[in-house]
């Protein structure tokens, strides 16, 4: 007879075999046998973060910006509903994490035993799919089945619920064989006769724009490396959702800036007047679209996505290439090498009024701002942040708010999985714990999560598991006082009824730093800023830098509600041209 | 319009709405009915009707038929969504005016009534395959099979006769001829 192990012994095998480094967790009473099989598995490394979410949120950073999928190792009941929003989070973001969940044992099931709940229950609609294993035989093939759909397809989070007495309980272990890598629940049989298709319209086109998304991100590093070259071979101007950022250089100038709300000029208005778009790996969602009635009324719309759910859901498009972003544009790529039909100049000369509009556009300058010379002002604070630091590897994450819209808009990233942000579910408290996350991935890269003091205070705990595992991940905060963006909203749209939006009694974050064991920085004058950010950069430790910023500063441009991309509010340098009047200026 | 005070757009166009009957194989697993039922409530589609049981028993597959309203988009998006669903093997899709596929419903119907009220009944239900399961001087259970909306009309036009109770099984369909769904 084959020799027997435990569940939890299992569950180590399991993770083994498919080369799992870091677990994210927090122990208790459900999960300690697992937690005691530990120490006999010295391949895998165990991260204790301070709160479940935190957990969550690492795993997320440290998928996003690896490739591979997260783990996070939590206990029953609270345990679970902790990490719920970073489940719900990845869910959202189709980011990669494997949950695994303790559970009251088999027999208590039901019983309201103590710190049980209906984990799979709650977690089932912000998960691909979950598990509550109730035979110890099923435990190794649904361990695998879940990495299995959490990393195929379009990626995202599952969960596993392990009840306790199924830790405990013994069965034999078949030994793993990995398959090549499956498409899951997807589909990538997209027909040459929609490349043909695709290619003919990017042929015809005289306005054409590429609006890419988090999928190309998804679809690996080699995806970017391609779109590169697709974007290069046949000259279109190419815009970015925010979680697509990275996957285009930030600083080519094929590349128009993100679109969106807070998107530029050019871009939005590119899309507004488009003949021709691509959507590459993009939801259209609603951040993105404005006004459904009114979003780019005289394009063809191509859609090119792994899910095909994502097809036709807001925007009716006229051609949809179901399959994984690379290979869609490999064979692209490859039909027009082929062809070689004088498109590459023809459609070159053909778009390049098109690229003088844009020009024209540009020349509006929408990202700008004016500066102060006596406070510091928040894009020229992200602006001077990626000055300083360009030359090297860096990784970005940011909490939720304006300065997320800050740092999409003013840093350039130039490559994939540099970029960490929470775009679909906007949640708060995101980025310090992914920072923890991304910097586990990556010990010797710069780390740095530009936060707001107010988000950053929902998962502050996390700068205790920094100090624990010696992780320098840099905090800047952009101290504004404000939830910045809740109060940019009730200027523009609730008469400047500030309703509990500015935080009294803000910690002294320089303090705070030191209390936690790691460095704290302050900075609130321009001509100190430069220094005290190198200072930041140089110190070999865990920061946080606490930037006090103009705290009336708005994030500009953006599209108001309810309006299309062609009707922007640009920033105050525009006011006189700032054509909004009666109605519209209410919501200004 | 007023100036929106939102974040959101706000909607604009109505569709028409169809409906439709999606028949969908499942494997039968616990929380299965969940997944499937979570969805539609999740992303706000609409069930009209649901009936579920195993139909393979050795290869563990339930059949699950909905009826659902919704717009052209709403139908594509169930279906597609319904797709993506891990336990979810094939998903069929019918419009309800669809000659093609036979749609029916079983309802028991207890009648309390003098014997001349049931007789009414009984002659009502003439082309419905009245099947009596259980008779006594003063009550009557009668099995019908027909279309949904003939239910709704037989339920109301046995009311006045004394009926009592109804219980329904909500629709199911199976396409007509020799071809099965693939």
């Amino acid at each position: 007879m084959s020799k027997l192990f435990t569940g939890a012994e299992i569950v180590f095998k399991c993770l083994e075999d498919q080369e799992v480094e870091y677990i994210f967790g927090y122990p208790g009473g459900a999960v300690l046998p697992i937690y005691d099989e530990l120490k006999n598995h010295s391949s895998i490394k165990h991260i204790l973060v301070r709160h479940e979410q935190g957990a969550g949120h690492a795993a997320e950073g440290y998928a996003r910006s690896s490739g591979k999928p997260g783990v996070v190792l939590v206990t029953s009941g609270p345990g679970a509903t902790n990490v719920v929003t970073a489940l719900t989070d990845a869910y959202m973001d189709s980011v990669p994490l494997v949950c695994i969940s303790g559970q009251v044992p088999t027999h208590l099931i039901g019983t309201d035993a103590f710190q049980e709940c209906d984990t799979t229950g709650i977690t089932r609609p912000c998960t691909k799919h979950n598990w509550l294993v109730k035979d110890v035989k099923d435990l190794s093939s649904v361990m695998h089945e879940a990495f299995k759909v959490a990393t195929t397809g379009r990626p995202g989070p599952v969960l596993i619920d392990i009840p306790k007495d199924i830790q405990f309980a013994k069965v034999s272990y078949k030994k793993f064989k990995k398959e090549k890598k499956l498409n899951g629940k997807s589909h990538n049989k997209f027909s040459q006769n929609e490349i043909d298709q695709l290619i003919n319209l990017i042929s015809n086109s005289k306005k054409p724009i590429i609006y890419t998304g988090g999928g190309v991100i998804n679809s690996g590093p080699k995806a970017s490396e391609t779109l590169k070259e697709f974007v290069r071979l046949i000259g279109f101007p190419i815009t970015s959702t925010l979680q697509g950022l990275g996957a285009f250089p930030g600083d080519d100038n094929q590349f128009i800036g993100m679109l969106g709300m807070h998107g530029t000029y050019e871009a939005n208005n590119a899309m507004h007047d488009c003949d021709l778009l691509i959507n590459i790996g993009a939801r259209f969602d609603d951040r993105i679209t404005g006004k459904i009635d009114e979003f780019s009324p005289k394009s063809k719309k191509v859609h090119i996505d792994i899910d095909p759910s994502s097809i036709n859901k807001i925007i009716k498009v006229d051609l949809a290439i179901v399959g994984d972003v690379n290979e869609v544009i490999k064979s692209a790529i490859k039909k027009i090498n082929k062809k070689q039909n004088g498109l590459k100049i023809s459609n070159k000369q053909k778009i390049s009024k098109w690229w003088e509009q844009i020009q024209k556009w540009r020349t509006k300058d929408s990202l700008g701002f004016i500066n102060s010379d006596k406070d510091i002002k928040p894009q020229h604070a992200v602006k001077r942040l990626y000055e300083l630091t360009k030359n090297q590897d860096t990784f970005i994450t940011t909490e939720v708010g304006q300065h997320q819209m800050w740092a999409a808009q003013h840093y350039k990233f130039n490559k994939p999985n540099r970029w960490m942000t929470s775009g679909g579910l906007g949640t708060m408290g995101y980025g310090l714990p992914a920072a923890v996350g991304v910097q586990i991935a990556h010990p010797d890269k710069l780390v740095i999560d530009i936060a707001g003091e107010a988000s950053v205070l929902m998962t502050m705990q996390e700068m205790s598991t920094a100090v624990q595992y010696n992780l320098p991940i840099k905090i800047f905060i952009l101290n504004n006082q404000y939830m910045g963006m809740v109060r940019q909203w009730q200027e523009l749209l609730h008469e400047k009824n500030y309703s509990e939006s500015y935080s009294e009694a803000l910690p002294d974050f320089v303090k705070l730093a030191e209390a936690y064991g790691c460095k704290g920085i302050k900075a609130d004058n321009p001509q100190e800023l430069d220094d005290k950010i190198k200072e930041m950069i140089d110190y070999k430790g865990p920061v946080i830098f606490d930037c006090h910023v103009d705290p009336n500063e708005n994030c500009f441009p953006m599209i108001p509600s309810g309006k299309p991309h062609n009707q922007m509010i640009l920033g105050p340098n525009d006011k006189m041209e700032n054509k909004i009047t009666g109605k519209g200026k209410s919501l200004v | 319009m007023s100036s929106p005070k939102s974040a959101y757009s706000i909607p604009t166009k109505i569709g028409k709405l169809d409906t439709h009957i999606f028949v969908v194989w499942v494997d039968n697993e616990a929380g299965v009915l969940a997944r499937v039922v979570g969805l539609f409530s999740g992303r706000g589609y609409n069930i009209e009707s649901l009936a579920v049981a195993e139909v393979d028993a050795t290869k563990n597959i339930s059949r699950i038929t909905i009826v659902t309203t919704g717009t052209p988009q709403v139908i594509d998006q169930i279906k597609l969504q319904l797709k993506k669903l891990v336990p979810v093997h094939k998903v069929a899709d019918f419009k309800r005016e669809d000659k093609k596929v036979i749609f029916k419903e079983m309802a028991l119907l207890k009648i309390v009534a003098q014997k001349k009220k049931i007789e009414k009944c009984l002659k009502e239900c003439k082309k419905f395959n009245p099947v009596i399961l259980d008779k006594t001087s003063k009550s009557i259970v009668i099995q019908i099979t027909a279309l949904r909306r003939e239910i709704d009309k037989m339920s109301k036009k046995l009311k006045p006769y004394g009926l009592t109770s109804t219980s329904r099984t909500g629709a199911i369909a199976m396409t007509r001829g020799a071809e099965t769904f693939k």
